[in-house]
């Protein structure tokens, strides 16, 4: 393939390296990151050391679940020129042991409903957010209330 | 750090925080020097070393071409929002191990209308890349207000609790001249406020602007050479952020201010229990409430209950933040450091006015910076 055609080609891109596309339109995206050999401490993402234990280029792979727990979240109503208000930015705490900073999204940006969310179980999903200077589909993911 | 010798401080100063268009940033940090000269009762000739904290630049050489030119080491410090305090760090450790017998910290700032800050390493990517916003929020609002809701998470804190750290600071500031703001607000009026992010209301969130400080340190033989009035500086402890379960995903406030406030107390010989004033770093009324706890000021989960019953007030247990703190006083980055330690020094000195705390024997001057750090200054009589 040249690299004129691959130009042509319109593909999609992760907003995030920690975000890796399924490699065929049926395969769902997720989370990576790095398990610590020595201690088990999850990284999202590559690392070359562990900040917990220091062990050094001694990771294995991790691809993390789909599910998250709400750990805090705030409404935010002000933000930079272009940056669409208002949006609930969260930390989502993951199971394997990492946390991930996302956007909550299928809830209203209503405190009196966030709240009693806390703790509890969320769901990610991924959305075509935009599209980058080369017309590629920049992706990015999301979580939302998990179905009881 | 184990200090070698003891360390005092012999004069402080600062400008009123506020906009100074028609002034630059060595203009206004110069008048904070002179000031503070004044105090100590001494000149330029007797400063042996400087640490200038300024987040714009390295304008510590500059001062010194306004305010004399010794050809003493300057260093310049940069360290976020603690970038004063660390400057104060440096000066101070300068006379703790014996290097030299008296240090000036100066901490300066120009910001203008600098609006919310935080995010701004992006700039220079593809913007659809830019996470800001689609992938939660790295922007000072929404970290420090993820910290109060994760407090909510635990303890059940209300809205309304935030809401009454910023009544308390906006009604101490009425009492302090060098505030940029000086005005009492209801808990309806911070409540109906434009929301920030939640639940950081506008006047929840505290101010950019422009303003220095200045703390003077020496050793007791110097301290007493001078004729100084003196505040004993019993620890100056910089911490980083330990490694915690959350760190990929937003940059630790608590950790770094447990780690520092353990090495303050075992530094300093004194405990929360003996703290008469407190500054804190009320950046947010979110991060004032989980300070509360991280220093050890309340029990964990009791900071909203200690603070309804007054025990943070002036003429209660503690008062925290009796300047106004950064909610009305102001944060203009580089000078916060050094004037948070500017308050408590007069507090001790009893200098304080009508914000003053009877009888204040000892204090502490705590500030974070986000990436992140930690600073803990303990002062006693």
């Amino acid at each position: 393939m040249t690299s004129e055609t691959e130009s042509k080609e319109k593909t999609q891109k992760p907003i995030v390296p920690y975000l890796r596309l399924g490699a065929t339109p049926d395969e769902k995206a997720y989370l990576w990151g790095s398990k610590c050999r020595a201690c088990g401490t999850a990284y999202l993402g590559k690392r070359m050391a562990c900040a917990k234990c220091f062990a050094v280029d001694d990771f294995d792979e991790i691809r993390f679940g789909e599910y998250g727990t709400l750990r805090t979240f705030s409404i935010v109503h002000q933000s930079l020129p272009g940056i669409e208000v208002p949006f609930i930015a969260a930390v989502v705490d993951l199971p394997e042991g990492a946390a991930v900073r996302a956007n909550i999204g299928g809830i209203e940006p209503d405190p009196d409903k966030l709240v009693p969310l806390l703790g509890k179980k969320l769901q990610m999903y991924t959305e075509k957010l935009r599209e980058d200077k080369e017309g590629n589909d920049v992706i990015g993911y999301r979580f939302r209330p998990a179905q009881a | 750090m184990k200090p070698a010798r003891d360390v005092y401080v012999i004069g402080v100063g600062m400008v009123k925080y506020g906009r100074y268009p028609e002034k630059t940033v060595i203009d206004i940090a110069s008048e904070a020097v002179i000031v503070a000269l004044k105090d100590a009762g001494v000149t330029m000739k007797d400063i042996q070393m400087v640490a200038s904290g300024n987040l714009s630049g390295p304008v510590g050489q500059q001062i010194m071409r306004s305010v004399g030119q010794t050809g003493v080491p300057v260093v310049n410090v940069a360290n976020a929002c603690a970038t004063g305090s660390t400057a104060c760090r440096e000066a101070y450790m300068s006379v703790a191990s014996g290097a030299f017998d008296v240090a000036m910290a100066v901490g300066s700032e120009q910001m203008g209308k600098a609006g919310l800050l935080g995010a701004g390493r992006y700039t220079a990517m593809d913007p659809a890349y830019m996470p800001e916003g689609v992938i939660g929020s790295q922007m000072m609002p929404a970290v420090f207000s993820q910290w109060g809701i994760d407090h909510a998470r635990k303890y059940g804190t209300t809205f309304e609790d935030f809401a009454r750290v910023a009544y308390k600071n906006h009604k101490n500031s009425v009492h302090n001249p060098y505030a940029q703001y000086q005005q009492e607000f209801s808990m309806e009026e911070i409540m109906n406020a434009r929301m920030v992010s939640w639940p950081n209301t506008l006047y929840m969130c505290c101010p950019t602007g422009d303003g220095a400080g200045v703390v003077i340190y020496a050793s007791a033989e110097k301290a007493r050479q001078f004729g100084s009035k003196t505040v004993k500086a019993a620890a100056s402890i910089l911490t980083s952020d330990p490694w915690t379960e959350t760190g990929d995903a937003i940059l630790d406030i608590n950790q770094c201010t447990r780690l520092a406030a353990k090495e303050a107390w075992e530094t300093s010989g004194v405990g929360p229990e003996d703290m008469d004033v407190v500054e804190l770093h009320d950046c947010f009324a979110t991060a004032e409430m989980v300070h509360y706890e991280n220093l050890g000021l309340a029990p964990d989960g009791q900071g909203p209950k200690y603070l309804k019953e007054g025990k943070f007030d002036i003429g209660g247990k503690t008062a925290v933040n009796a300047s106004g703190g950064l909610l009305s006083r102001g944060h203009p980055l580089g000078a916060t450091g050094c004037c948070g330690i500017a308050e408590i020094v007069w507090q001790l000195r009893g200098e304080s006015g009508g914000r003053q705390q009877p009888n204040a024997k000892a204090g502490l001057a705590h500030v974070i910076g986000l990436t992140s750090a930690c600073t803990i200054n303990v002062f006693t009589k």
